[in-house]
């Protein structure tokens, strides 16, 4: 019996399909320019996704409504950024980066606040009950749509990069953007730390024993609700974050946004196992990497390779690639 | 008979549509082992769900210690110091054993905070659960499974410990095991409410015993009366201990 019993092969699942593109992509710069867009889009959505596995894996919700994080981060952004012109369009970077984490930091509040009360109101009612929820919240996902549209109005709002943060850096013959690097140490950043916090404090121990066995951790004394309201507000906070980026990635946001991004995002938690952070790291960045070589490769097939690599994972692994014991 | 730490009156539980408890009056003395044995389906399991709050009783009443605790939630339930290890063992697979006993222990933030003194004494009624400290549960035997079970439900000292057939599906080497670990649990002055198919291991350990038939307590008495008198054990369990 091994003390550490990591299974490295999902985790080779990610250099082996940037592997195989390079030869399909034949020049060493484009295919290292999509790794790193790859990589910085599966970051971001990993960012997302991160949240909904966990509220999937403790209490069984689907919440078809997450998307709404997406687009009311992405808008609040807008809001604040576009209120600091000054330190945006400054060529140096560290005025940029106090004008984007006070945004970033705003957006995850307003998205978590917003999603106690969705939890509150729309979630709680309808526990246990999966076609109910699917349908409520994605209700709730079209009212936080119309409200976006009534605060924001309901055209396209720009969003573009802050001044030091727009351009490329060139490695070799490889232009790589340089927000796609910040979205990378970003995503690094809060893997870091839903990493440590589920394996090295009680919260998290009880959280990942929640996703496993919610009766059993309610049977040791602990309120499992009250868990399951932090990690949902926790985890459209995160959503928050995710739009921001989204919207800057993108560089504009409209209130649809996130019912785009949500089909990518049930993908990855699907390919990552129900449940399962470390599994919704490798779906997302399988996820991006495939979006962006079919994009280049074969435009017209990429929406569809998505749907085509879950299928191909399921095939492999019905569960996901870390699929949560006792579920 | 001492004074009973835990008593069901007159309790009814539904499950959907299914009407499982039919009534079951069951006195748990304080200090004593009590053997809770019955057929399959009886309604035994579902009796030590209803105590817990994972099931609700749709009548009767569950009292603790002289407290109604009927309506409480689970949580509530476990936090008046009663510990449970349901059929399945409940065990958090991806979780090492440490961590399945720091969850358990509600004071501690970290290892480091569990009682040492209370460890040890753990450690030498479950040696596996030492041996195996820092390996994922999941990849533990069953039998070591239902240690680390037993273990983990008492890292805190409680009133009463409530069991579902700890001896299911282990070898006779493990059962011998546990039925020495409960012993000394017994000893130690813990209540114990043991639901268990293993007549050799209920004769061993029990104090007091009662049958369940058909969701219903048919039978309540001291457990050497009944390994006494073979024809009652006939006529309530169809064998003989």
């Amino acid at each position: 019996m091994k003390q550490m019993d990591i299974d490295w092969k999902p985790l080779m699942l990610v250099p082996l399909l940037a592997v195989l593109a390079l030869p399909l992509i034949g020049s060493g710069s484009t295919w290292l320019t999509l790794t790193v867009a790859g990589l910085a889009m599966g970051m971001i959505i990993f960012i997302i996704a991160s949240g909904l596995t966990l509220v999937f894996g403790l209490m069984d919700v689907l919440n078809f409504g997450h998307g709404v994080f997406i687009a009311l981060g992405a808008f609040v952004a807008t809001s604040v950024l576009g209120a600091m012109g000054d330190w945006t369009g400054s060529q140096e970077l560290w005025r940029n980066l106090v004008a984007v984490f006070p945004a970033m930091l705003i957006a995850m509040l307003v998205a978590g606040a917003v999603g106690l009360v969705f939890e509150r109101v729309l979630v709680r009612p309808v526990y246990g009950q999966h076609l109910k929820q699917i349908l409520i919240t994605m209700g709730g996902m079209i009212i936080g749509e119309e409200l976006i549209k009534v605060i924001w109005g309901p055209q396209q709002i720009p969003l573009p990069l802050p001044e030091g943060m727009r351009g490329a850096v060139l490695m070799g013959d490889a232009a790589i953007e340089k927000f796609r690097l910040v979205a990378l140490v970003v995503g690094l950043l809060v893997f870091g730390v839903l990493t440590w916090t589920l394996s090295r404090t009680k919260i998290g121990l009880l959280i990942r024993a929640g996703v496993q066995d919610r009766e059993m951790v309610e049977s040791l004394g602990y309120q499992i609700r009250r868990l399951f309201i932090g990690v949902f507000v926790v985890g459209s906070a995160l959503a928050g974050l995710g739009g921001v980026m989204w919207g800057m990635y993108q560089q504009n946001v409209i209130p649809q946004m996130g019912a785009q991004v949500n089909v990518l995002i049930f993908i990855v938690i699907i390919i990552g196992g129900l449940g399962s952070t470390g599994g919704a790291l490798i779906g997302a960045l399988l996820v991006g990497l495939m979006a962006n070589y079919t994009g280049f490769l074969a435009p017209k097939v990429a929406l569809f390779s998505n749907i085509a690599l879950m299928a191909a994972v399921l095939l492999w692994r019905p569960q996901g690639v870390y699929p949560v014991a006792s579920r | 008979m001492s004074e009973p730490l835990l008593a069901l009156e007159g309790v009814h539980s539904n499950i959907g549509a299914y009407h499982i408890l039919h009534g079951v009056d069951l006195i748990v003395p304080r200090g004593q082992l009590t053997m809770l044995l019955g057929r399959n389906g009886a309604g035994k399991t579902t009796t030590l769900r209803t105590i817990m709050g994972l099931w609700r009783a749709s009548a009767g009443r569950v009292m603790f210690a002289g407290n109604d605790i009927t309506a409480m939630r689970t949580p509530q339930i476990a936090a008046l110091n009663i510990a449970y290890v349901p059929e399945t063992m409940g065990i958090f697979a991806d979780l090492t054993v440490k961590e399945n006993m720091l969850l358990a222990a509600r004071a501690a933030k970290r290892a480091g905070d569990m009682d040492d003194t209370r460890l040890k004494w753990i450690f030498s009624l479950f040696p596996a659960v030492e041996k195996f400290w820092s390996y994922p549960a999941g990849k533990l035997s069953g039998g070591q499974k239902q240690m680390l079970a037993v273990a983990r439900a008492i890292v805190e000292p409680r009133e009463l410990l409530i069991v579902d057939e700890p001896s299911k599906g282990l070898a006779p080497a493990i059962i011998n095991n546990m039925i020495d670990a409960f012993a000394e649990l017994k000893t130690s002055g813990v209540t114990i409410l043991l639901v268990e198919q293993n007549i050799n291991f209920a004769r061993k350990l029990g104090d007091t015993v009662a049958i369940m038939d058909n969701g219903r307590v048919v039978h309540c008495g001291a457990m050497q009366a009944l390994a006494d008198d073979e024809e009652l054990q006939r006529s309530l369990l169809g064998l003989s201990l």
